[in-house]
């Protein structure tokens, strides 16, 4: 399960439709419990797409080195990535799956098909895609 | 002299759990042929085969991107970070 605070859901969403038409990513810090199978997100970072494309996206890397020192300093750890998908369900794409890179992270996908945004978690694991629970606390 | 190496969570597996290694080299490259002659499961990890660094993978020289520092080139000094993580993308 993905437990996500409702500031950070109301952040991310916020963050994809400010930069839609372009998919927006970011990175997700939280807490994971001991085996793997929980999340519990505290703080979401927007970082630029290095790749300023409405099809795909690259967390920049000097941003995701910062992101992940940021969570170290505060006891946290990078738990997963987010990303828009402005004409599509959110649904990991086949590049996704093929890019993923960490199986112990969460792949949060926001929809911007419809007028309401649609938010689902995803794991990943050498190629196997399966959805995973969102909490909305 | 080593320096320290800060390995992802994806690469910990292939050198023995560890989240941080030490490796000896003047350069990235030599680093990362001791790193691989510690650790022989990192070699496809980090390098192709033509041993050009992995395009996958991102590396920083403390906070610098080495691919702007003369990638596997760059010099490495003792009191040196090196950490590797993941390039992060998808569509």
């Amino acid at each position: 399960m993905l437990e996500l605070p409702a500031a950070v859901v109301d952040e991310v969403v916020a963050a994809c439709l400010a930069g839609y038409p372009l998919e927006v990513c970011g990175l997700l810090a939280g807490s994971v419990t001991a085996d793997g199978s929980s999340a519990l997100v505290a703080s979401s970072t927007t970082t630029p797409n290095a790749a300023a494309s409405a099809r795909v996206y690259t967390v920049e890397p000097v941003a995701l080195l910062r992101a992940d020192r940021a969570a170290d300093d505060a006891g946290l750890t990078l738990c997963g990535v987010w990303h828009s998908h402005t004409h599509t369900d959110a649904v990991p794409s086949p590049t996704d799956v093929a890019a993923a890179p960490d199986p112990g992270w969460w792949y949060l996908l926001v929809s911007l098909r419809d007028v309401e945004p649609k938010l689902r978690a995803w794991r990943i694991r050498d190629g196997v895609v399966e959805e995973d629970a969102v909490a909305v606390r | 002299m080593p320096v320290a190496v800060r390995l992802p969570t994806v690469l910990r597996p292939s050198a023995g759990g560890a989240s941080t290694v030490q490796a000896a080299g003047a350069t990235v490259g030599e680093v990362f042929d001791d790193l691989v002659r510690q650790h022989p499961g990192l070699r496809d990890q980090l390098l192709t085969g033509d041993g050009e660094l992995h395009r996958h993978l991102n590396v920083f020289l403390n906070d610098d991107d080495i691919r702007y520092l003369g990638k596997l080139g760059a010099k490495v000094s003792d009191t040196d970070t090196l950490t590797l993580m993941p390039a992060v993308a998808g569509g």
